[in-house]
């Protein structure tokens, strides 16, 4: 694959074809934040933090790293007033749905991002998918996924799948920024296999 | 809807994965509700994760997972409807039924919908009952209208 | 029918099948869209069989159920050939008349014709009444010769003349050529040059390339696409072949949403007639050029417009686009080239191939070449399908064309472009419909929606009805327009209910920025169009929301009260009687009272009250007047002895 060179906030990036801008910028030591990305998965473009200001073709614009192709003469900016302002937005409307998740404390001193801009929601997920796309795509079981559309879309456990599988697995759990994940398996897990999953005291 | 029913059904479209959406619209509209044995079924026949089954009936708004009442009930709320007033008419339904939109009463007699737009713009505010539109309703007639429905 | 094998063979029996048709035949054309079923249309046509038959004129009398006439508003609609006379609001009980009266008598009769509102004159012809004089049907216009379930009817038009001729003498690469010369923009939203989209597929790598037909029409208040696809599923058949030879594509599909049962069923017809006579599937025409096509049903999602996320829907998945960093004309369904192009764009492709892209470019302006049919609903007098040439003033669409507003209200505001568009006012009405110009004001072309909206009209709820509409068809992949809309929403619900608060503009202004910057598609980069489109030109609305929690409309529930004026109510008792929730205190000769706890302004009251009296009245921003003494509720009236 043919070398591509681009440039991150000044820095000379030697890229390979096919990488994201993500890639190079991690390839080169440069941070971006993240937070529905993972190595083991397909990017998914949703969180979209990890939005950078690019120049191309002669014109300025903002762009998702994870799944932007690298191209040659391509100029990355990590940080911008633009980015900034776009990324502190995204990080408050995130924390109106889980205020105290592990993932945003650094990330809101940063940014100054106030968690408590929005009224909080009823909901902790924050629609990461990591959870839905580590189970289909690593461990290829599907026992998670997504319900609904728009405002209404949840995460949701298929109970049968479930009371097989997860117990023994667990494997999404540490992956999920918040607690919404955990709460989703214990909640359909007392409904729908209560005799499937043992009684312990700890998660 | 028995097995059979389904089988035939996955087999019209050659049990084509990508012809998922096409299988479940079948199944509704014969079935007017997607049963959970069908879903499994389907799961099955087209070998797709029951997640991407569930994500389907749920994301499009064609698809209903519980059984609806004997008639359905659309308000459409499109953009020209909502201007001459469908909201005050969708509130007058709202009461008179007793239910909102997307639920069934009790008796399973109606099931309410707002629909965005069925294009009898001309016609708006638009109540259609059962396929059977009823064109510039006020929320006086709404009513008039729902109770010759048993 | 045997299978055409050549060009040539399609002219003979094009002639064949106009020779056997008698121009001076009487024929009844009955409008059968859909939007006339619902006003009656099957019922029309089942007693005009039944009459034609029951006065022994079966074998003279042709009726042709064409589909949209375009004239909505009048439905149902019948003209009759060859004279042309035009009936509208047709009713069962009217067939035997205008069958033994006109059809047999040839006597015009009056109360079925439409009126001029400007001279109060009767006028006969079709195309004489000013809703259609003042258009340019040159796309939409041969819907009312065609029975859509009939492809003779298209052949007896010249329908597939244009297929011939590029099979029997035209390159791909010289179509691809035509199609950029005319400058055709796509009719669905967009307004991509269409030439150069189906140029980037044809030279992207790779052997199996795909043409596809939008046809989910999600826009509220816009059923162009549905009228064309209903009505003349042939036109669309033709500008698809046409497409997918210049591309190179041999597969094709039409995504219909499912809403739409009468397009589905035709267009299902057309691809089937077309397959018998050969002009669809392999060898077409003997040229050695194959497609097939396939109809796929939408399942109720208005994401499913967007283009990468239809064709995730085609593969059988919801419905959530895909970032448009690679082109979906390069890598698209099932990651091959694809063409996605609207309904109303593909059937300006026969026109274009049979007329050339000079006779074309007459139509329109620099940047926006050609017509567009919009569909022209709301608060206006003549509602139905509108086409113009582009450039005709958005006054002239609406007024000349529309009638104006009804009920003697004046004009507030249009809103184009669905809910990625934006609402202009009044002072923008000389602009002309142009892609570039309604962009430049702040709106958009969109698919062709255009929604009137007079004084009683919210904009401010007008916003929030928008981004009610958007949150719940959101994909929800995104936090942008996820996360951003939810909280927009809740914000807009608050400031019609008078709970807005300082700040809150600004604060919808940022989540704006984000949703215009960072959100994966263009339903949620277009989602705060309607919020600043209104903000732009309404924002004296806004802060009487905010700062005085006032509806200027008088329209938003929480914010007003209805009123009856002791000085003008008269007892007649009609609102009492109709009001919907036992709200109104009445009694004889006693001037009616709103009891507020119990009111929920369906407006009833208002609507129903004697114009003569105009004693209820809407109050906002002000507190309601307290209730008058029972003395003084007594109406003392004079009496008529003295």
């Amino acid at each position: 694959m043919s070398e591509i060179l681009v440039n991150i906030d000044g820095k000379e990036v030697k890229a390979k074809e096919g990488m994201t801008v993500l890639e190079a910028a991690r390839s080169a030591g440069i941070p971006i934040p993240t937070l529905c990305y993972h190595e083991k998965l397909e990017p998914y473009g949703g969180c979209r933090l990890c939005i950078v200001e690019i120049e191309s073709r002669g014109s300025t614009r903002l762009v998702v790293s994870c799944v932007y192709p690298v191209e040659k003469n391509l100029t990355v900016r990590t940080r911008s007033e633009k980015v900034d302002r776009v990324r502190k937005m995204i990080l408050e409307l995130e924390m109106a749905h889980a205020p105290d998740a592990f993932v945003f404390e650094d990330l809101a001193k940063e940014y100054g991002a106030d968690k408590n801009r929005f009224e909080k929601e009823p909901s902790f997920c924050i629609h990461c998918g990591l959870c839905v796309r580590y189970c289909a795509e690593v461990k290829k079981k599907n026992a998670v996924g997504f319900v609904d559309r728009g405002i209404r879309k949840e995460i949701s456990f298929i109970p049968e799948i479930a009371a097989k599988e997860c117990w023994s697995c667990k494997e999404c759990f540490p992956l999920c920024p918040t607690e919404a994940l955990q709460a989703a398996y214990v909640l359909v897990g007392a409904l729908a296999f209560p005799e499937a999953s043992p009684k312990r005291t700890s998660a | 809807m028995d097995r059979e029913r389904v089988d035939q059904i996955v087999d019209k479209h050659h049990a084509e994965p990508s012809y998922l959406i096409q299988v479940l619209l079948d199944i509704q509209a014969e079935n007017s509700w997607l049963p959970k044995e069908a879903l499994e079924r389907v799961a099955e026949r087209l070998r797709v994760p029951m997640t991407r089954i569930q994500h389907i009936a749920t994301f499009y708004k064609a698809f209903s997972l519980v059984p609806k009442g004997r008639h359905q009930v659309h308000i459409c709320m499109g953009t020209a409807c909502h201007v001459r007033g469908a909201p005050r008419v969708l509130d007058t339904v709202q009461e008179f039924t007793g239910i909102k939109p997307g639920e069934t009463d009790l008796d399973l007699k109606f099931s309410l919908e707002t629909v965005n737009c069925l294009g009898c713009c001309a016609l708006g505010p638009v109540m259609e009952i059962d396929g059977k539109t009823h064109g510039k309703m006020t929320p006086a007639q709404t009513a008039d209208v729902l109770k010759n429905y048993e | 029918m045997s299978r055409i094998q050549s060009p040539a063979e399609l002219e003979e029996l094009r002639k064949d099948i106009i020779s056997k048709r008698d121009p001076n035949k009487p024929c009844i054309t009955l409008c059968s869209g859909s939007a006339c079923h619902a006003s009656g249309s099957r019922e029309v046509a089942a007693k005009l069989e039944e009459e034609i038959e029951k006065q022994g004129l079966s074998a003279e009398v042709d009726i042709r159920k064409t589909g949209c006439h375009g004239f909505c508003e009048r439905g149902p609609i019948i003209v009759i050939r060859p004279e042309e006379i035009c009936y509208f609001q047709i009713k069962p009980e009217d067939v035997p008349e205008i069958v033994t009266e006109t059809i047999k008598g040839k006597k015009v009769i009056d109360r079925l014709l439409y009126t001029d509102p400007a001279t109060n004159e009767k006028i006969i012809h079709e195309t004489e009444i000013p809703f259609y004089k003042n258009q340019g049907r040159i796309v939409f216009g041969s819907n009312v010769n065609v029975d859509p379930k009939s492809i003779d009817d298209y052949l007896a038009i010249g329908g597939y003349a244009a297929l011939a001729k590029v099979l029997s003498g035209m390159t791909p690469d010289q179509v691809l050529q035509e199609v950029k010369k005319a400058n055709l923009r796509g009719r669905g939203g967009g307004g991509f040059p269409a030439g150069a989209k189906w140029e980037g597929s044809r030279n992207a790598p790779g052997d199996i390339k795909y043409v596809i037909v939008n046809a989910d029409e999600g826009d509220p208040g816009a059923y162009m696409d549905r009228s064309l696809l209903e009505g003349n599923p042939h036109a669309v058949l033709e500008g698809l072949t046409i497409g997918a030879y210049a591309v190179g594509a041999h597969e094709g599909y039409i995504y219909v949403r499912q809403e739409y049962p009468l397009a589905v069923e035709n267009v299902n017809i057309a691809i089937k007639t077309a397959e018998e006579l050969g002009l669809l599937g392999k060898n077409i025409l003997g040229s050695g050029f194959d497609f097939v096509v396939k109809v796929h049903k939408g399942a109720g999602a208005f994401v499913c417009g967007e283009s990468t996320a239809l064709m995730t829907a085609l593969e059988g998945r919801a419905g959530e686009p895909r970032p448009k960093y690679i082109r979906s004309n390069v890598v698209g369904l099932w990651g091959r080239p694809s063409v996605l192009n609207n309904v109303e764009t593909w059937a300006n492709v026969p026109l274009i191939i049979n007329n050339g892209a000079d006779w074309f470019t007459q139509y329109g302006t620099e940047t926006s070449k050609g017509t567009k049919i919009f569909s022209l609903v709301g608060k206006i007098t003549n509602t139905g399908l509108v086409e113009v040439p582009m450039g005709t003033p958005l006054r002239d669409i609406i007024f000349k064309i529309g009638g104006g507003i009804p009920g003697g209200k004046k004009f507030k505001a249009v809103q184009t472009g669905g809910p990625s568009g934006g609402c202009l006012p009044e002072h923008l009405l000389d602009l002309p419909v142009g892609f570039d110009e309604l962009t430049k004001a702040g709106s958009m072309m969109g698919s062709g929606g255009m929604i009137v909206m007079d004084e009683d009209t919210c904009m401010v709820d007008v916003a929030r009805y928008f981004l009610e509409f958007l949150t719940d068809e959101s994909c929800g992949k995104c936090v942008p327009c996820r996360e951003g809309m939810r909280q927009m929403l809740k914000v807009l619900t608050n400031i019609t209910k008078g709970k807005g608060k300082e700040g809150d503009i600004e604060l919808l202004e940022q989540l704006s920025e984000t949703a215009i910057e960072a959100a994966l598609c263009a339903l949620g980069k277009s989602s705060p169009n309607p919020f600043l489109s209104t903000l732009q030109y309404f924002r004296d609305e806004y802060e009487a929301h905010v700062k005085e929690k006032r509806c200027p409309a008088l329209s938003c529930k929480e914010l007003i009260s209805f009123y009856i004026d002791p000085e003008k109510c008269n007892a007649c008792t009609t609102c009492a009687r109709k009001c919907p929730s036992d709200a109104i205190i009445g009694g004889k000769n006693l001037v009616h009272m709103v009891d507020q706890e119990k009111c929920t302004k369906c407006g009833t009251c208002f609507e129903v009250c004697p114009p003569k009296f105009r004693a209820v009245k809407k109050l906002s921003g002000e507190p309601v007047p307290p209730r008058i003494s029972e003395e003084a509720r007594t109406i003392t009236r004079k009496s008529k002895e003295k």
